[in-house]
């Protein structure tokens, strides 16, 4: 343990240049940033839902997983496809809620600074179970895991609508043209920057379902905006 | 390819279609015409996406005999009692009325050198890019014993609608403790987890009417698609129900007899009370009919489709033989696209976009239990070629099986839009 501490430090002192010296982020900043998160999620002894869920044992726990809160619909469906609760993704969804769950009741625009996501982390931490076994994820993708916003070049990107018509033929055997959702969500009328989120994160495999891991892996960022250009203007 | 290129069902049709005039549909003929035989999965895409990405710059005329498309798609989950039949028909008003010229009649032939294909019904209709997309036929003589004329004693209910219902009235009316049996199709043949679905939907069936009851698989292929999934859930839901006799054991030394409801497996003699024989499968005769294929299928070219024996014919779905990808309806789905952006091209000068195929298949093994397999892949010189793939794993959450089966519903509704508008 020891010795995989020394090594995570080793690989993220660059990132985190001011991180206390035992952990990867501290704790008593983590509390106060825990203000921003505080009037909707309860913490500690005797914790309860409130506009979030509890976030007590949030590490290890499964997305959606505590029963009687209700979620939206995406967060459930990313617990249902495998998606459970650890710093990587943790980190992810604190920068942006978007990239998990793309119309998520979490309304909140995230914690854009690498810095102040590690000391939050940190804190939430030590209301887990067996906080000496996190993090279990490899130090590289910790580093990524802080430092997540999708490059501002891929959000600029124009879409070439047409093209995008083109490759929307092949979501359409799936997401109804029409917006109707039967079992399979809707992706019309998406702000644009929405879409690319969602479908980068596919792309990435931080979203964990397998047939839009696969959809999106095989598409390059062009195509992504093209996408989200034609989805975006599909409104009849 | 033969020196005769005109190839017509029999002599009556090719007289009626030589003497009528090539007119079925009105329309100026300055326009590009295509015409698509078969309004299934793949003909029924094609015949929409060219009709509205063209914008009324091409004239499309579909030829397809039904006034419904019964999917084979959830037909298995009709004989398992989570589908209606009736909500399996789809009808063809819609794709009419955004301006296909819909025909309701059989194709007999296609003359490949005036361009023009002969109607059941006489006349023939002219084509610039024809498109054919006939499903499966049966080969004869692959059951021995078996032939078409036994399909309502031993039903096949591999093309939908009344072979499905015949096949589920037999199941229902089993005798306490009676035997299904199905002879499964060797490779390559429509939707690879097919028949193993239908067990699982036949299982399923048995348990809640006639829980004593027995099933027989028959089966010439040593191996099948998602074999591991349906094994764990046969054994998880339907202990002991389940017998399947593969190659070792005699799985490809069968006869059927339909008049005394018997089945041979490798020389002993099983009574059974039904038998859904499912034979080998060659592309719909059509495309034998227009000298387009090789051996059982029509061999194409990836990029667009086309058939290598004539670029004026494009292939789709079961009937094509293309490399990588099963035979489905997702397939032949994603395939219609491709082949709609290339016609389009060459009759309009739009623009032509690489070639990009996907497919997925679900099935369901019990209430909530769904599984799917799926891939991408790509056109190459030779072939389709498989990109990417995925599994369901075996072991996996109740949870997850739900959702996977929920999504299947949203990929019906969105399939079967996306076809028929
Ligand atoms: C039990 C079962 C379950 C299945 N489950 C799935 C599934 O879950 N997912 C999936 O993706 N696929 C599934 N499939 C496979 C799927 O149904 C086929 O792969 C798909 O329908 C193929 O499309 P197609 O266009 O090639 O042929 P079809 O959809 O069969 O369409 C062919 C059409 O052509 C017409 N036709 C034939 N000859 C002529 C002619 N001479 N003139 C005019 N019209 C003609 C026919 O009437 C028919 O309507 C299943 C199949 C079966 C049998
Ligand atoms: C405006 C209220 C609000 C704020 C502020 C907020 N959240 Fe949330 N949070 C929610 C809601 C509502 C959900 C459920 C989201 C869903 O169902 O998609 C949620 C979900 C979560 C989850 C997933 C829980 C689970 O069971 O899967 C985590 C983790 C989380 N929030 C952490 C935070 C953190 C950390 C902060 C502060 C940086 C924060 N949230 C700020 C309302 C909020
Ligand atoms: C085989 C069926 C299928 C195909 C084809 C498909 N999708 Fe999906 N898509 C799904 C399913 C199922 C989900 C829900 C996934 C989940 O649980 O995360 C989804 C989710 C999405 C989401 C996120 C929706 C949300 O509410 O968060 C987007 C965006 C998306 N798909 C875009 C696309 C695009 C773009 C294409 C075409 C390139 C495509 N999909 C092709 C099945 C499909």
């Amino acid at each position: 343990m020891k010795h995989l501490k020394f090594s995570l430090l080793a690989a993220m002192v660059w990132a985190l240049p001011a991180m206390a010296a035992d952990d990867f982020g501290n704790a008593e900043n983590g509390a106060e940033i825990f203000d921003e998160c505080s009037g909707c999620h309860e913490l500690g002894q005797g914790a309860e839902n409130g506009i979030g869920p509890h976030l007590n044992g949030i590490f290890g726990r499964k997305a959606a997983g505590i029963d009687g809160f209700t979620y939206s619909e995406s967060l459930t469906r990313a617990g249902n496809d495998g998606l459970v609760w650890d710093l990587e993704k943790l980190g992810y969804y604190i920068e942006n809620p978007q990239i998990f769950a793309s119309g998520t009741r979490m309304s909140y625009d995230g914690l854009e600074d690498p810095q102040e996501r590690a000391d939050l982390l940190a804190f939430l931490r030590i209301y887990s179970d067996n906080p000496q076994n996190i993090p279990e994820a490899a130090p590289t993708a910790i580093a990524a895991a802080l430092e997540v916003r999708l490059p501002p070049d891929i959000l600029e990107i124009q879409g070439d609508s047409e093209y995008g018509e083109y490759l929307s033929s092949e979501c359409l055997t799936c997401h109804r043209a029409d917006g109707a959702a039967e079992g399979i969500p809707s992706i019309t009328f998406w702000p644009e920057e929405d879409f690319v989120i969602a479908m980068h994160a596919y792309k990435r495999k931080l979203r964990p379902h397998p047939v839009m891991q696969m959809m999106a892996g095989r598409l390059n960022n062009e195509e992504i905006a093209a996408l989200a250009a034609y989805f975006a203007e599909l409104e009849e | 390819m033969t020196l005769n290129r005109r190839h017509f069902l029999g002599a009556t049709a090719a007289g009626a279609a030589a003497l009528s005039a090539p007119m079925v549909m009105g329309g100026s003929h300055s326009k590009p015409r295509v015409v698509v035989v078969g309004g299934g999965a793949g003909g029924a895409t094609a015949a929409r996406y060219i009709n509205k990405d063209s914008g009324g710059e091409i004239d499309v005329t579909l030829i397809e005999p039904t006034r419904r498309y019964y999917t084979c798609f959830f037909s298995n989950l009709y004989i398992g009692g989570f589908q209606e039949m009736e909500d399996l028909g789809h009808g063809y008003g819609n794709l009419a009325s955004q301006g296909v010229n819909v025909v309701h009649d059989w194709a007999v032939g296609i003359d490949r050198d005036a361009k023009t294909v002969a109607l059941a019904g006489g006349g023939s209709v002219p084509y610039d890019k024809l498109i054919l997309s006939p499903g499966i036929d049966f080969v004869d003589g692959s059951v021995p014993g078996w032939d078409l004329s036994a399909q309502n004693a031993m039903p096949h209910a591999y093309k939908a609608g009344s072979q499905t219902e015949l096949l589920k009235a037999q199941i229902m009316a089993m005798p306490e403790g009676g035997t299904f049996a199905m002879i499964a199709p060797p490779n390559p043949y429509r939707c690879p987890p097919g028949p193993y679905e239908r067990i699982s939907m036949v299982a399923h069936a048995l348990k809640a009417n006639n829980p004593t009851a027995k099933i027989l698989v028959v089966d010439p292929k040593p191996k099948f698609s998602k074999q591991g999934l349906f094994e764990e859930g046969w054994n998880n839901h339907y202990g002991g129900m389940i017998e399947r006799i593969g190659p070792d054991f005699g799985g490809e030394n069968f006869t059927v007899d339909p008049a005394a409801m018997t089945v041979d497996i490798d020389g002993s003699v099983e009574n059974v009370d039904v038998c859904n024989v499912i034979p080998a499968m060659k592309a719909g005769r059509i495309c034998e009919m227009a000298g387009i294929t090789d051996g059982n299928w029509a061999p194409v070219n990836a990029a667009d489709m086309s058939s290598k024996m004539d670029a004026d014919i494009h292939v789709l779905g079961d009937a094509s033989a293309q490399g990588d990808m099963p035979k489905s309806g997702f397939s032949a789905n994603s395939q219609a696209k491709v082949c709609a952006n290339a016609v389009r091209g060459a009759l309009t000068g739009s623009r032509v976009f690489p070639a990009k195929f996907s497919n997925t298949c679900w099935s369901l093994i019990d209430t909530d239990d769904g599984v799917k397999v799926g891939a991408t892949y790509e056109a190459t010189d030779e072939k389709i070629a498989k990109v990417d793939g995925f599994i369901s794993q075996t072991g996996e959450d109740a949870a997850l099986r739900k959702a996977t089966y929920e999504e299947s519903l949203g990929w019906y509704s969105g399939i079967t839009a996306d076809m028929l508008g």
